[in-house]
C-alpha cells in the first residue's frame, strides 16, 4: 500500500498570533493518522520552528507536506531576504531577530539548530534577496 | 504529581482545564524562550513561564504539555485561553515569580528529566 497525502499551507506574516496553524493543522491530521506519539511531535517541533522563521525573518510564505507511511516530508518557502551565512545560521544562539520578537520568546537562535536536531534530513536552498527554501524529512520508523 | 498538586504547591488559579486536574505530571522546564522549550522533548510536562502571548499555547501544543503555569500573576487573554480549551491543556496563573515557583516544585519532588 503506498498512500501519499499531500497539504499545502499558506503562511501570512501580518498576525503573529496566528504563526503555527499549519503546524498545528499537520500535527493534528498526523496524530489522526495513527502516527506514533514521537513521529507526530518531531515533525511538529520543526515544522513550527520554520513556520516561525517564516514569519518573523521572511514576510510568510507557503508550505507543502507530503505524507506516506515511511515519511513526512516538509518543503517550506519563502521570498524573503535570504540566508547570506548557513553555517552560521545553523550555530546555536546565533540570530538577527529584533528585540521586539525576543519579548515575544522567539529569537533566541535556536530554530534553525531544533529543527537539525529534530528531523532526520534537512537541507536549506537560499539565495539573496530571492528567499529560502527548506526542505526536512521525519522517517517513521 | 497532578495538576492539582502543581496548582496547589503553587497557590495558583485554574484558568481551564478544571476536568484535567488528576493527570500526572512527570517533569517540569521553566523558560522565558519559546525554542528552549521545543528543545525540551519530555513526556507529561508543565512549563512554567513568564511570557504571556498566544505562542506560548501553540508551543506546548505542539510539546504535548499537559499544563502551564504562567508566573507573577500573568493573566492570558480569551484567545488563548480558547486554544488552550481546544487543545485540552490546563492553564494556571500563580502569584510567585518564576525562581519561587520553580522551588516551590522542585521542593515537592518535580524534576527537570535531564541532569538535573
Ligand atoms: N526563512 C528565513 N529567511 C531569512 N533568514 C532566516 C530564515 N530562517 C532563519 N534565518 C536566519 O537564520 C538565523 C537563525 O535562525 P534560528 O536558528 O531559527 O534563530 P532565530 O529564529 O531565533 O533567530 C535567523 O536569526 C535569521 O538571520
Ligand atoms: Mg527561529
Amino acid at each position: 500500500m503506498s498512500v501519499s497525502i499531500r497539504l499545502s499551507y499558506t503562511v501570512s506574516s501580518d498576525d503573529f498570533t496566528r504563526a503555527g496553524e499549519a503546524s498545528s493543522d499537520v500535527k493534528g491530521k498526523l496524530k489522526k493518522l495513527g502516527f506514533s506519539p514521537d513521529v507526530v511531535r518531531r515533525v511538529a517541533i520543526v515544522m513550527y520552528e520554520g513556520e516561525i522563521n517564516m514569519v518573523i525573518h521572511a514576510s510568510g510564505g507557503k508550505i507543502e507536506v507530503t505524507i506516506t507511511e515511511e515519511e513526512i516530508e516538509m518543503r517550506l518557502m519563502d521570498t524573503g531576504p535570504g540566508i547570506a551565512d548557513i553555517d552560521m545560521a545553523m550555530q546555536e544562539g546565533y540570530s538577527t531577530a529584533p528585540d521586539a520578537i525576543r519579548t515575544l520568546g522567539f529569537g533566541a537562535g535556536m530554530g534553525l539548530p531544533n529543527m537539525k536536531k529534530y528531523s532526520d534530513e534537512m537541507e536549506i536552498d537560499t539565495k539573496i534577496g530571492v528567499g529560502t527554501t527548506v526542505r526536512m524529512k521525519v522517517v517513521t520508523k | 504529581m497532578t495538576v492539582k498538586e502543581v496548582c496547589d504547591t503553587l497557590n495558583a488559579k485554574v484558568i481551564c482545564g478544571q476536568e484535567h486536574m488528576d493527570r500526572d505530571v512527570h517533569t517540569a522546564c521553566g523558560s522565558d524562550m519559546l525554542s528552549d522549550v521545543l528543545a525540551f522533548v519530555k513526556d507529561q510536562s508543565v512549563l512554567l513561564t513568564g511570557l504571556c502571548n498566544q505562542q506560548v499555547i501553540r508551543t506546548a501544543e505542539m510539546m504535548d504539555i499537559i499544563c502551564i503555569v504562567f508566573v507573577r500573576g500573568k493573566g492570558p487573554d480569551r484567545a488563548m485561553i480558547d486554544l488552550a480549551s481546544e487543545q485540552g491543556i490546563v492553564i494556571l496563573t500563580t502569584n510567585h515569580r518564576m525562581f519561587s515557583a520553580c522551588g516551590l516544585l522542585y521542593e515537592k519532588g518535580l524534576r527537570g528529566g535531564g541532569s538535573d
